[in-house]
């Protein structure tokens, strides 16, 4: 057997992957799973280039050191072709400037920072997930929509919230220029104190408020903001609250009419998300969260490019993901090539609470190609490469 | 913001304190009596609004409801009590602090308990039958649950103050917070009194995380979350003392809801939140409190312990065995990257290695000769680590001089945080060093546009003619001997023996003209230093940092390593270091629920080993010859 290894090792095309099983297992495991079932209808298609291809995932214990070390390792030691995963921005961004001093393409899934792609962007790195940037765009038509004047605000307290209220603020004042902003709440991540933050938000009166918390703090929100009247005619606009991981633990609790993001895996009729949907449940006896989107559509992502280079020399799979069009459960995508940013977009609709289950309706999928700063803009951001 | 805003926010504080004064109470109750410093309290926290949610489920209705979380905080006292008997007990003989490494390798088991046996899905508890809606108070829906998780606080406060004031049991629980040998001497069943204690303990744990039910969802963050709190209440309210940790639960909650009414402000034109502040009010208080009031506010000071596990023994300068020792392992250091060429992975893995070994040794240099047990070493690994990030980018000098200069500014660091810390002793020092970590930690979390904020900083490479790995290990190896060398040395030196001097008798180290405290800050700043030697060490090696460099969980891990390799002898943090280091490595990439096998580890090393895992090594070597010197226990 030991022996055989190496000639057997030719035959293999391997990526390697690197992600915070143990610190973000809400995500993460049906992430996983969403990457497996992609790997097992490659190779049941026949592989790539005629190789299997096998999935090497790494825990980095949410922290960037041992992200790049576990990266490291799978270069070295596993020599794995490709790189993909992250799921916190600060490792994401790790693994960006990794990959660009080991010249090794990197396939960002989930790290929604803007700066991956724009002012840390570089030759090496591609990301799938719309960012930050582009899922709070997709929220501001809505959002204006609504005419609203008065404007509370509330984000947890590190990158992602303090750049997804940034960019709120800024792209409603383009599309609403009487717009106020009333008051602002920054908590910090995972410690909450829901009671006081609802009463706050709650006595600057204002006519909407716009969320960006997730995960435990979102919970602790609504469930106060429910029982202390914050939500009572008022309109909420919320990132990332529709995605199962976050809407499902609400339950009972979920309020009605939120306008979110999110993945109403229950109801969509496209074919691709059927096809995924009737997969993913035969082959787990579970339903998909949107994390089993994007691990499905990463590796479906590399594979086409691999397909597409016809070899796995990083240069030759960068010409071939630059401009690659790939079909993903949420239609077909585009891997653009000014910023190396995938045209994902997202579901924007409302929440409902049917049943004492949190669901989202009137929900229409957004083109991610259509919520991006101008090319001029991108290239003021991004760095040259 | 209005006066009535004012007063209703006060009355979520009041709410909020709740919870937090019960886990605090345990906590500090534990560690009165037994000495524990139990970080395994916020998972007794967790658990018990896991088995409530549970209990819930499988009882249902109203009575189901209410009868649950009493039961739950009921069960997790029965697995504290467990706890105490199987683990604990075995090693109350070890040096104090040791069961900390215990406590914390139980942290990693339960947490990867609770996602096995619950699954990783966030889970809200349903809304408390008969309070689930919200009265007005001064115009505002105030939840009538929170009305109640106020009254309860003081409820609590009061039977246990009865417990401890009217009950023989009381009596001696506080007899042995005074003097637990005295207790022992007049014949009182310790072992007993102890578990009796730790489960007593770990059901206050249980029941105010059970109350949270209502209030927030049972999720794996919870027991890390509530550990810094709970240890922050403890201190501010002076360790051991039941009303102090009620006073400083209100105090800090109070605090919060204020910063979060006034919110976001302008001044002289400047917006500032004041809600960013809560990610560290409770540091900052804890800090005030502690330079003003070093053994908090309704705390006296600590009774020295007469357990010290086994007297330590007189450092020895190395033997001809040790050395031959040594030599090996540095010609084998020397050798690996040629015997390893075919795997290079080693190469990376070893880096880390050495870059640990240098940031225990450098925490053992204060904490074990100089008995000064810090909890936020990251700080200065962090300093470190950042320095030379900002060096090399915003300043554009070379890495070569960020090397130099880096450590310099730790030191700088270690030089502020020591002249405060060094006028404290035992826990509340090392509370002192958590806080000001905390702090650093904080404003380099939050500081976007000069440290990167939550992000941090990428494109830290290093030097041209070290981007080759095997040449940046020879880079590493090079000052992580000489620094580990260095440290070694001073311990050797008239300062050395000063130190130790005035680790063992204070008062007989001052009268024989050693000026202790100034001994103990120049400690703490050398040991500052090489922490920061090691964090620039670590950021070329990376390419990249982020705040988690200075957080508390690294300054842990620095602790465990320490522990683990033996805080008695001079080679175990480099034992404890390089076996932490490379279990978490190893176990991390062979199965899936890792940390409840690295916490499995640990604890086996912990009951085989109780003088860690470098002082077993020595005892099995020098144990005759320690017994000659008259330090066999």
């Amino acid at each position: 057997m030991a022996f055989a290894a190496p000639v057997l090792a030719q035959d293999v095309i391997k990526i390697g992957e690197v992600n915070s099983y143990k610190a973000q297992p809400a995500f993460l495991e049906p992430y996983k799973k969403g990457m497996d079932l992609a790997v097992e209808q490659i190779n049941a298609a026949g592989g790539l280039l005629g190789k299997k291809v096998e999935l090497i995932s790494r825990d980095d214990n949410g922290n960037p050191g041992d992200a790049v070390r576990m990266a490291e390792e799978l270069l070295s030691r596993e020599q794995v072709h490709v790189l993909t995963g992250a799921f916190l921005s600060n490792v994401g961004l790790a693994l960006t400037d990794f990959a660009k001093q080991k010249k090794v393409l990197y396939l960002a899934g989930e790290p929604l920072t803007d700066k991956i792609v724009w002012q840390n962007g570089n030759h090496y790195t591609f990301r799938l997930r719309p960012s930050t940037y582009m899922q709070v765009a997709m929220l501001v038509p809505d959002a204006a929509a609504l005419k609203k004047k008065r404007w509370a605000l509330v984000y947890p307290n590190y990158e992602y919230g303090q750049s997804a209220a940034a960019t709120f603020k800024q792209l409603m004042k383009a599309a609403q220029p009487d717009v106020e902003f009333v008051a602002e709440q920054a908590p910090p991540l995972g410690k909450v104190d829901a009671g006081s933050v609802v009463q706050a938000l709650s006595d600057a009166k204002p006519d909407a408020i716009f969320n960006v918390l997730f995960s435990a703090d979102l919970s602790k929100f609504v469930r106060e903001g429910n029982t202390r009247g914050l939500f009572k005619d008022r309109e909420v606009v919320s990132l990332l609250t529709g995605e199962p991981e976050y809407l499902d633990p609400l339950k009972n609790e979920t309020p009605n009419g939120w306008i979110v993001t999110g993945y109403p895996w229950y109801s969509i009729q496209t074919p691709e998300q059927k096809a995924f949907v009737d997969a993913y449940q035969k082959r787990f006896k579970d339903y998909p969260r949107l994390g089993s989107v994007v691990g499905y559509s990463a590796i479906m992502s590399i594979g086409e490019g691999i397909k597409k280079a016809q070899s796995t020399d990083t240069e030759k799979m960068i010409a071939a993901l630059r401009g690659l069009q790939v079909s993903t459960p949420f239609g077909p995508i585009m891997y653009r090539t000014q910023d190396q940013q995938s045209t994902m977009g997202g579901y924007v609709g409302r929440t409902r609470n049917e049943n004492g289950k949190g669901i989202m309706v009137d929900y229409r999928y957004l083109d991610g190609a259509k919520f991006q700063p101008t090319d001029e803009e991108v290239k003021k951001m991004r760095p040259a490469g | 913001m209005q006066l009535s805003g004012l007063v209703v926010q006060l009355l979520n504080g009041l709410a909020g304190a709740s919870s937090l004064f019960m886990v605090a109470a345990g906590l500090s109750l534990i560690f009165g009596v037994t000495r524990i410093v139990n970080f395994a309290h916020g998972s007794f926290y967790m658990l018990g609004i896991y088995v409530a949610y549970s209990l819930v489920e499988w009882l249902t209705g109203n009575v189901g409801f209410w009868m649950a979380l009493p039961l739950a905080a009921i069960a997790v006292g029965v697995i504290g009590a467990l706890v105490e008997i199987v683990l604990l007990r075995r090693i109350y003989k070890a040096p104090e602090l040791f069961q900390l490494l215990a406590t914390f390798a139980l942290v990693l088991v339960i947490r990867d308990a609770v996602l096995w046996l619950w699954g990783p899905e966030e889970l809200l508890g349903p809304r408390a039958p008969g309070l689930e809606g919200s009265i007005e108070i001064l115009g505002r829906q105030f939840p009538t649950y929170d009305l109640f998780l106020i009254v309860v606080g003081p409820i609590v406060l009061g039977l246990v103050w009865l417990l401890l004031t009217r009950t023989r049991f009381g009596t001696l629980v506080r007899a042995a917070t005074q003097d637990r040998e005295m207790v022992g001497a007049l014949g009182v069943n310790q072992a007993w009194l102890f578990t009796a204690v730790f489960a007593l303990g770990a059901m206050l744990a249980g029941l105010g995380g059970a109350l949270q039910l209502p209030r927030e969802p049972a999720n794996l963050e919870m027991d890390l979350n509530t550990i810094g709190s709970a240890f922050v209440i403890v201190v501010v309210g002076g360790m051991g003392s039941i009303p102090g940790a009620f006073v400083a639960a209100l105090l800090v909650a109070e605090l919060k809801a204020i910063c979060i009414w006034i919110g976001m402000v302008e001044i002289f034109g400047i917006p500032v939140s004041f809600s960013k502040l809560t990610l560290v009010v409770e540091f900052l208080v804890m800090a005030v409190v502690l330079v003003i009031r070093p053994w908090g506010l309704l705390g006296r000071r600590q009774a020295p312990s007469r357990n010290l596990g086994q007297p330590e023994a007189p450092l020895r300068p190395a033997d001809n065995l040790f050395k031959a020792a040594v030599a090996l392992l540095a010609v084998v250091l020397l050798a690996l990257p040629l015997l390893t060429k075919s795997s290079p992975y080693m190469t990376v893995l070893m880096t880390d290695l050495l870059v640990a070994a240098l940031f225990a040794t450098s925490l053992h240099f204060i904490m074990g000769p100089a008995g000064m047990h810090s909890f936020g070493h990251a700080a200065y690994f962090g300093l470190g680590a950042y320095a030379a990030a900002l060096l090399v980018r915003s300043a554009h000098l070379p890495m070569e001089v960020a090397v130099v200069l880096a450590p310099v500014v730790a030191g700088l660091g270690a030089l502020i945080v020591g002249w405060f810390c060094v006028r404290l002793s035992g826990v509340y020092l090392a509370m002192l060093t958590l806080a000001f970590a905390q702090i650093a930690w904080a404003i380099v979390y939050q500081w976007d546009n000069f440290t990167g904020g939550s992000n941090g900083l990428t494109g830290v490479w290093p030097a041209q003619w070290l981007t080759e790995k095997g040449n940046y290990y020879y880079f590493c190896l090079a000052l992580a001997a000489l620094g580990i060398f260095l440290l070694r040395r001073f311990l050797f030196s008239p300062f050395g023996y000063a130190m130790r001097a005035g680790r063992d008798s204070p008062l007989r180290a001052d009268a024989i003209g050693i000026h202790v405290k100034r001994v103990q800050w120049a400690a703490f700043i050398v040991a500052g230093a090489f922490a920061g030697l090691a964090g620039v060490l670590f950021a070329f090696s990376k390419g990249s940092i982020s705040p988690d460099v200075m957080h508390v969980s690294k300054s842990v891990d620095a602790l465990v390593m320490v522990l683990l390799g033996g805080v008695q002898t001079l080679s175990g943090p480099v034992v404890g270091a390089t076996t932490f280091t490379w279990l978490q490595d190893a176990v991390s990439r062979n199965t899936d629920y890792w940390r409840a096998m690295l916490g499995a580890i640990i604890l086996i090393l912990v009951l085989l080993f109780p003088q860690g895992i470098a002082g077993f090594v020595r005892q099995l070597v020098y144990g005759g010859r320690d017994a000659t010197g008259g330090h066999k226990a």
